[in-house]
Order: structure tokens, then C-alpha cells, then sequence
């Protein structure tokens, strides 16, 4: 996408910057990057905002584990909620039944009413004049991104109408249906200029599947997974893509990573597992772990180095998704040496072992 | 001049050769290697901000991009202090975005799109040639993506071999990157021995084995096979951090 008029000096001034989307459910980033919910605040924050626009998530399934579905249930959830078109493509016979499963938004501070106080509002007389930057904080927030509770179905009013592409990927022996979809699907967002009229979203379960006819050809899957890459870099939209690593030949597993913008990675844990109880704080809470192997770097070179790599996955009042960072438990002095070195136990070889400290 | 020239541009022969026209990579193939924790694009984005920059102004660039759009390399090298856009209206730069290459329409038609990719190369190399003598450089990022919608690794290799004719025949240089450790599970990877075979330097940019730090990003390999002036420096490995405006360079420990 070159600029029509050819700048002459490497400085040039950038208009899109002052004027912020006004399209709900969208963010500004860095280097001109716009970002859309992840549908997870928590992820929102880890990975600096979002997802960015035109970028590429891939997830590495754990067999033993499906949380990769709650980040794909999130993921369309936001993008429904906030009204943004949406293609899901899964190998399953119906997979229109999954938006079924999909979580409906709800508040995670239950306890305390969502509008705010008029008393409260008294109270805080001191700050008045700062009271409508906290609203209008607050409001855009929730234009973006939503908690959704794991255990209420999806209201009707965000589906029902709603444009939504349902593609099975049992259908056809080869890609080309799927590519056909995301074609078409994308070529409705192009992106020409600053500003962004709507945004897309693309969700992929379980790419590499055994279940479908071309699982077999490697070749295929990863010139499908280039062109969904080509056509997005090009498109206001995100993809999310979801594929079992155990199921592919390791180079062609180290392919799709290496064309992912982000890269997260799901991994079970062990239950029961006497050791890793004494380790980590909250043991019985977790019901997995998330590991961020790439961050996107749109229009940057700069890598972004995280905190943590790896986090884990719970449900906060048995019904909002939070991620958080290993908290190792105190031990016996005369045992550990790292006591209370919270939240920098990052795991820097996740693929040796399911933990490293 | 002194202050620019960073550790990896000495071990590149750049900043020895300066009085002279001739770029120190002219002839030579360089091959970037990485990984999935490390990228190597900064080393692409450095030596394109080294060729296109005013000093060496008899530079031209074929950029082969199946990675990345435009707009994405602009905004880098407008960081670094080159502006691609402008480079690329003075004709110093040309840029084929392979982004929607698709080859996999049967196997004639396969042969064909990758060989034509080469005509249009060797078209363009001959076209610049024949406006003035400058040095050409032809840069890939990244040859994975080339292999992946070729889906014949054979084509890919005439490819390279090809291209590699362009540097004796032409005297271009050749950068390409790929990834080390897609070839890491491979019995044989032919493709990635006889792609460093073909080379005459290679980088390789990997993690720090200590895993992530803010302050280093990780450490580069740099082998220099060529007959270069001063052949101690053959093997060098040092550490880098990676900002926007520039790369910083340093010997491991060094750092203050």
C-alpha cells in the first residue's frame, strides 16, 4: 500500500493520530496500529492492548486441554457484541451450533451496581471537574471490551441478524471452500484510509484437524494459512486460528508459527500434581495455562518482551475468565531459594516441560 | 561517518570500504537465519537502511517482499532515517510485493510463476544496469514463504541457484532470510545446507539461552566466509538490543 503523494522528507505529519476511531470496539495503538479486543481484559493487557489490526493469531492446541475454545468463544463473543462481522469455520458437521456455547457479556464487580452512585458522586465533590473524563474513560472502555460470563449463553439480540459465516470444514476435500469464504469475507474491509468503517473477524477451530480430507496435504494448509496472512496484512480485520502442533510434522508446525503475528500457546495442567500444588499459589483455581510466544510487531521491529511468558487460565467467581501471572507459594526457607519472587518466573523453554521456573 | 558504523556492519566490510563506490557485499550472498523466538527482519531493515542511505548513492535495491506489506517497511525505515517512498520514485528501490503469489495451479503453471519471478528479476537487474553502474542488491524476505507457495522445493532451489548466478554474472548481491528451525527436525534439509553452502555470510540471530531480558534481545552469529582483508575476524558473535531508530550492538558482557 503505497502513499499516493511521495514524501520527500522522512518526516511527515500524521493526522490519523488526533483523530481517534470512532468506530466502537476499536483502539489505538502504537505505529499506527489499531487494535480490537481479544475479548479477555486480561490478554488485552498482556499483549499491549489487543489484537492488532491485519494481524494473524495463531493458537497451539493442548489435546489435553480445550481452552483454546474459551479464547475463540471470547474472541467471537467481543466481536459479535460490539457488532463486527464475523466468519467461524470449524471441523464440525453444524458449526453454526457453536455460537450456542458462545459467553454472554456480564459485570465481574456484581457487587457493585454499574451505574455509578449519585451519593458516591457527592462524596467525591472534590474531583467534579474531573468527572467526565472518568465517564468518558469509563464509556470507552466498555466500547471495547466486554467481561463475558462462561456460563450464560450469548444473548439472542447479538446473534440473531447478525452478519455471521458459518463454514464446516468437513465439506469439502480441499481448502479452496474455506479460502473462497475468507476471500470474500475480507474484500468487504479493505483498507484504503485512516479512517475505519468496520472491522472483521475470522475464527478458525482446530485448522489441522484429522477429521477433515486434507489433513494430509501439509502443503496445502500452509499456502491456505500464507494467503489468509497475504489477504488480512491488507484488510481491517483479525484472524484467530486454532491448530493441534502434535498433529503436523514439526517443520510445518515451526512454519505456521513463523507466519503467526501472535503466537499464544494453550497447555494443560496436570491434575493432582503434588509438586506443582506446593508451588503455585491458587493451584486448585487454575484450570490451565496460556503461554505467549509472540506478540505481533506491526510497522515495528522493535520485539515486545513481556513479564511472564506464561500465565494462567481461571475462572474468577466460577465465571469470568482471568489470566495471571504464576505466583510461586511461599516455601520453607530452608528449601527454596525463591521465595516470594512473584509473577518473573517466566518460562523461557515452555516446550521442554509443561513448567519452567 | 565513524559513529554509524555498528559491529555488525564491520563484520559485513562496511565502514573498511567507504572510499571506494564498491559496496563490500557486491558478488556476495548473505543469508539471515532465525527462529520463532528471535526475528531476524532488523538485519534486513539495517543493511537496506545501510545501501539506501546517502553515503553508498550507487545503490539499488530489488526487494522481494513476501512477508510484509509496503506500508509496514516504510514505516520502519522512515524510523531508521530512510524513506522508502522516496527511494522508491528515484528508482533506488524496487519493491515486488509477492504477497498474493500463488503457484499452486498445477504443476506447469508452478514452474512457470517461479522462473517468471526470476525473469523479472534479471529484467530489472538489466534495466538499472543500463541507466547507470551501480550495485544491486536483491533481497528475499523471507525464502519460506517463497517455498511455501512455490509448494516444489525443487523450483525453490533452481531459484536460489539462479539468483546466485545473478551475483557472479552481475555481480548483485544476494540477502536472503529464513528460518533455521523449520530445517531443525528435517534428516536432510538440502534446501537450507546448500543455501548456506551458497553463502558468504551468514547471520544467524538467536535467543539468549537465559531466555527473554528487556535489555538484550538477543545474540547474532555472524560468519564471514568470504576472502574478506581482515580474515581474523571470520566467526564473531555479539548481542544486540533493538529499538526503533537503530540497533545497538555489543560484545556479550560488555555493556555498561
Amino acid at each position: 500500500m503505497a502513499a499516493p503523494n511521495v514524501r520527500t522528507s522522512s518526516f511527515s505529519r500524521n493526522r490519523s493520530v488526533v483523530s481517534s476511531p470512532q468506530t466502537p470496539g476499536l483502539k489505538c495503538g502504537p505505529n499506527g496500529t489499531t487494535f480490537v479486543s481479544t475479548g479477555i481484559r486480561d490478554l488485552d493487557r498482556i499483549l499491549g492492548g489487543g489484537y492488532p489490526l491485519g494481524s494473524l493469531v495463531m493458537v497451539m492446541e493442548d489435546p489435553e486441554a480445550p481452552h483454546h475454545m474459551d479464547l475463540l468463544r471470547t474472541f467471537m463473543s467481543q466481536g459479535l457484541v460490539n457488532s463486527q462481522p464475523l466468519l467461524y469455520a470449524s471441523p464440525s458437521k453444524d458449526p453454526r451450533g457453536f455460537l450456542g456455547t458462545l459467553p454472554n457479556p456480564g459485570s465481574s464487580k456484581e457487587d457493585k451496581p454499574t451505574a455509578p452512585d449519585p451519593d458516591q458522586g457527592e462524596s467525591l465533590r472534590i474531583a467534579w471537574q474531573y468527572r467526565k473524563y472518568m465517564e468518558n474513560q469509563k464509556n470507552a472502555i466498555d466500547d471495547y471490551s466486554n467481561d463475558f460470563d462462561m456460563r450464560k449463553p450469548l444473548e439472542r439480540q447479538f446473534v440473531a441478524g447478525r452478519p455471521i459465516d458459518c463454514v464446516s470444514l468437513l465439506d469439502s476435500s480441499d481448502l479452496s471452500v474455506a479460502q473462497d469464504h475468507c476471500a470474500t469475507f475480507l474484500s468487504k474491509f479493505p483498507r484504503n484510509s485512516s479512517n475505519i468503517a468496520s472491522v472483521g473477524r475470522i475464527a478458525i477451530q482446530s485448522f489441522c484437524s484429522p477429521l477433515c480430507e486434507y489433513s494430509d496435504k501439509e502443503s496445502d494448509m500452509l499456502s491456505f494459512i500464507r494467503l489468509l496472512k497475504s489477504m488480512l496484512m491488507v484488510s481491517n480485520a483479525v484472524a484467530i486460528v486454532t491448530f493441534p502442533p502434535s498433529m503436523l510434522s514439526p517443520s510445518s508446525s515451526t512454519r505456521l508459527q513463523h507466519m503467526a503475528d501472535t503466537l499464544l500457546s494453550i497447555k494443560a495442567i496436570p491434575d493432582g500434581d503434588k509438586d506443582l500444588e506446593k508451588l503455585l499459589t491458587g493451584y486448585k483455581d487454575i484450570n490451565g495455562f496460556l503461554n505467549v510466544h509472540k506478540v505481533a510487531r506491526i510497522n515495528t521491529q522493535v520485539p515486545v518482551i513481556l513479564e511472564a511468558q506464561t500465565f494462567s487460565m481461571s475462572l474468577k467467581k466460577r465465571r469470568f475468565l482471568a489470566l495471571e501471572c504464576l505466583n510461586q507459594a511461599p516455601v520453607d526457607g530452608s528449601s527454596g531459594t525463591s521465595y516470594g519472587t512473584s509473577g518473573s518466573c517466566s518460562g523461557s523453554s515452555s516446550k521442554s516441560g509443561a513448567l519452567d521456573f | 561517518m565513524d559513529r554509524s558504523v555498528n559491529l555488525l556492519d564491520v563484520a559485513l566490510g562496511f565502514g573498511e570500504h567507504q572510499v571506494s563506490d564498491q559496496s563490500p557485499l557486491s558478488g556476495k550472498v548473505v543469508v539471515i537465519e532465525d527462529c520463532v523466538e528471535t526475528s531476524g527482519s532488523f538485519v534486513l531493515h539495517q543493511i537496506m537502511k545501510r545501501l539506501l542511505s546517502p553515503p553508498s548513492s550507487s545503490h539499488s535495491l530489488i526487494f522481494l517482499a513476501f512477508a510484509r506489506p509496503f506500508s509496514h517497511y516504510d514505516r520502519i525505515l522512515r524510523k531508521l532515517g530512510c524513506n522508502l517512498a522516496a527511494q522508491k520514485a528515484n528508482n533506488r528501490l524496487v519493491f515486488v510485493d509477492m504477497l498474493m503469489m500463488k503457484c499452486s495451479d498445477g504443476e506447469e503453471d508452478n514452474v512457470s510463476a517461479v522462473a517468471k519471478l526470476f525473469r523479472e528479476i534479471q529484467a530489472t537487474v538489466r534495466k538499472l544496469r543500463s541507466v547507470t553502474d551501480t550495485n544491486i542488491t536483491v533481497m528475499v524476505d523471507d525464502m519460506s514463504l517463497l517455498e511455501i507457495s512455490a509448494t516444489n522445493s525443487h523450483h525453490v532451489l533452481d531459484f536460489l541457484h539462479y539468483c546466485h548466478t545473478l551475483t557472479s554474472d552481475s555481480n548483485c548481491s544476494l540477502v536472503i532470510l529464513n528460518h533455521e528451525d523449520i530445517y531443525l527436525s528435517l534428516e536432510r534439509p538440502a534446501y537450507l545446507l546448500q543455501m548456506v553452502c551458497l553463502a558468504d555470510v551468514v547471520i544467524k540471530a538467536e535467543p539468549l539461552a537465559s531466555g527473554l531480558a528487556n535489555d538484550v534481545h538477543g545474540q547474532l552469529t555472524v560468519l564471514n566466509k568470504g576472502i574478506s582483508s581482515n580474515s581474523r575476524n571470520k566467526l564473531q558473535n555479539f548481542q544486540f538490543r533493538i529499538k526503533e531508530n537503530g540497533i545497538e550492538y555489543f560484545y556479550p558482557g560488555s555493556r555498561t
